[in-house]
């Protein structure tokens, strides 16, 4: 333990282009360029669809409206409910990902660093668990949830959402915590620090990505979850936005316009996080996290 | 590494509870469920009848059978396209190029979406008085007033294309996390043996990627097999039950007519063909077992 460490600390390696030739291939333009445009449109199209119908005036038909009009989302947010709604997911959305994330580090860190007896098999069952079909378990969950008297409550789904979220969460964790050089952490309990100190101290800023990622998994699950929230959340005091719109689907079937400024209220938060964290994801996923 | 050995055991114990109260508790509770009469609505009826359930999915009820297929084929269609596209996808946004970083995150961005949300845009662009077809109709191309969720023959396909405007990115994302695992030096080794563009993606790229492959096309399938967010609210199952899967079945059955013994025979059925097409596939991918 003497030796100096010479393992050196990034957990991620710079992604390696496959073909380092800046060569003018007149190929490129059919392989790439052409492909990658027209997945874009078939991307791009929906969203700007969605745009068009929440920003143009009912009854008008342009594909690109001027002047354009906020009354849909006046309608939907005042009108409709979708400020609460809204505040709703923010709660679950924010409980979970700070849940999942904890308790993900915790698991993750004693599956990477820790042998013991039963992790084999701890191991299993949380890859088993991806094999639970969330939707196929409404009714003993229903009934869980209503002896425990967690129907109607912000809590009770927060609750639901990581019990579903963290198996996966916690292997991708174990992943980025493996990641880490152990030799770090052994440095510094060397060095007199407490098990949990060197922890605190070298080996969590280290995993700042995997938080990241991990957490903003857990937060677009939850955001996005609606079975759950549909089952067990009947009040309309407790709904969420998904749940929000799914009746807003059903309810305002002329009117395109609330629908679709409905849809970039639910859109906007988790499409800007995702933006922002995709990085992330692929760099922790080609690190090894995928491998377990 | 040594320990004092209850450390593990209080880190993962949250985990472990939460697990056992809300996924271990609850499959046990649907085998048991199974085998009852329980109706929520009929409460002086319930009563352990044994197989009496599967008895009647398997002989009395074509609607588990025509589900159970709906199932099949839209988890083979899903899982195929999604595949193929997201390889595809992966492999365009790999290569070095001028944006790329914006064009990532873009056409990642479905990813994101929720299934009901996912469905109130699509219905916005399927509706027949202002969707994009009688945009296109406009422009005179096609029929005006084409109802493609209410065509019998038109609603699969569409259903299948606004699951993929959300499902092909996680491939995408899977399948460029490995990409850029691959060393460079097997690609230029074989440009120096000869190997052109085809050869080298069929020889290198590829068995590279198989075990992320047969991975992530597994996680989908199960995931797609369950996944009722999206057709519940798109078709809600119809025209006519035709695009009533296994789980939307359970759903309705659990919900609607509140026949929560056979939902859960129903459940039992899911599970087992799960499991039971999990193993053959993990078996017959050989996976793990790379070089």
């Amino acid at each position: 333990m003497t030796q100096t460490i010479t393992r050196p600390a990034t957990v991620v390696p710079p992604p390696a282009p496959p073909r380092r030739k800046k060569h003018r291939d007149p190929s490129r333009f059919v392989r790439l360029h052409l492909p990658l445009a027209l997945y874009l449109l078939f991307t791009l199209i929906p969203f700007y669809w969605m745009l068009v119908f929440a920003l143009r005036p009912a009854g008008e038909t342009a594909l690109v409206p001027w002047p354009i009009t906020f009354e849909h989302f006046d309608t939907v947010w005042n009108g409709i409910g979708f400020g609460l709604f809204f505040r709703n997911s923010l709660i679950i959305g924010i409980g979970t990902l700070v849940v999942v994330t904890v308790f993900a580090l915790m698991g993750g860190y004693a599956l990477a660093r820790f042998k013991f007896r039963g992790q084999r098999v701890f191991l299993l069952a949380l890859l088993c668990t991806q094999f639970i079909p969330g939707a196929m378990m409404l009714i003993p969950l229903f009934v869980i949830f209503k002896n425990a008297g967690l129907l109607n409550s912000l809590t009770g789904l927060v609750i639901a959402d990581t019990a579903f979220q963290l198996p996966l969460a916690l292997i991708l964790m174990s992943g980025f915590v493996r990641n880490v050089p152990v030799e770090l952490e052994e440095a510094a309990m060397v060095d007199g620090c407490t098990r949990l100190r060197a922890f605190f101290a070298v080996t969590l800023p280290q995993l700042r990505p995997a938080l990241v990622a991990v957490g903003s998994f857990a937060f677009i699950g939850a955001w996005n979850n609606f079975l759950f929230a549909l089952m067990f959340a009947s009040r309309q005091d407790k709904f969420t936005l998904p749940v929000g719109l799914s009746y807003a689907l059903g309810e305002f079937n002329t009117d395109f316009g609330a629908l679709a400024a409905g849809g970039v209220v639910a859109a906007v938060p988790v499409v800007l996080v995702f933006a922002v964290v995709q990085r992330f994801l692929v760099q922790g996923l080609s690190a090894g996290a995928v491998k377990g | 590494m040594r320990t004092r050995t209850w450390a593990p055991y209080a880190l993962i114990a949250p985990t472990l509870l939460l697990m056992a109260v809300f996924l271990v508790y609850p499959i046990a509770s649907v085998g048991w469920f199974s085998l009852r009469q329980h109706t929520v609505t009929q409460p002086w009826k319930n009563a352990f009848i044994g197989l009496e359930n599967f008895r009647r999915m398997l002989f009395e009820d074509p609607l588990f059978w025509q589900s159970l297929m709906f199932s099949a084929k839209w988890v083979v269609v899903e899982v195929g396209l999604q595949l193929v596209l997201g390889l595809v996808l992966a492999l365009i946004v790999n290569e070095t190029f001028i944006g790329r970083a914006v064009a990532r995150a873009l056409v990642f961005s479905p990813w994101a979406v929720s299934g009901v949300l996912t469905t109130g845009i699509w219905i916005l662009l399927y509706n027949p008085s202002t969707g994009v077809f009688q945009q296109l109709a406009q422009w005179g191309i096609g029929d005006p007033g084409t109802s493609v969720l209410g065509d019998p023959a038109t609603v699969f396909p569409a259903t299948v294309v606004t699951e993929l405007w959300r499902g092909v990115p996680f491939f995408a994302i899977l399948l460029l996390a490995d990409l850029q695992t691959i060393p460079n030096d097997l690609y230029e080794a074989a440009a120096v043996d000869g190997a052109g563009r085809w050869r080298r993606f069929v020889s290198v790229t590829l068995p590279h990627l198989r075990d992320a492959i047969v991975l992530s096309t597994l996680l989908r399938a199960v995931w797609e097999f369950n996944n009722v967010d999206l057709i519940y609210t798109l078709t809600g199952g119809g025209p006519a039950n035709q695009t009533t899967t296994l789980p939307l079945y359970v759903a309705r059955k659990a919900v609607d007519s509140h026949d929560f013994g056979y939902g859960s025979a129903l459940t039992m059925a899911g599970f087992a063909i799960l499991l039971f097409f999990s193993v053959l596939y993990l078996r017959l991918s050989k996976f793990g077992s790379r070089a």
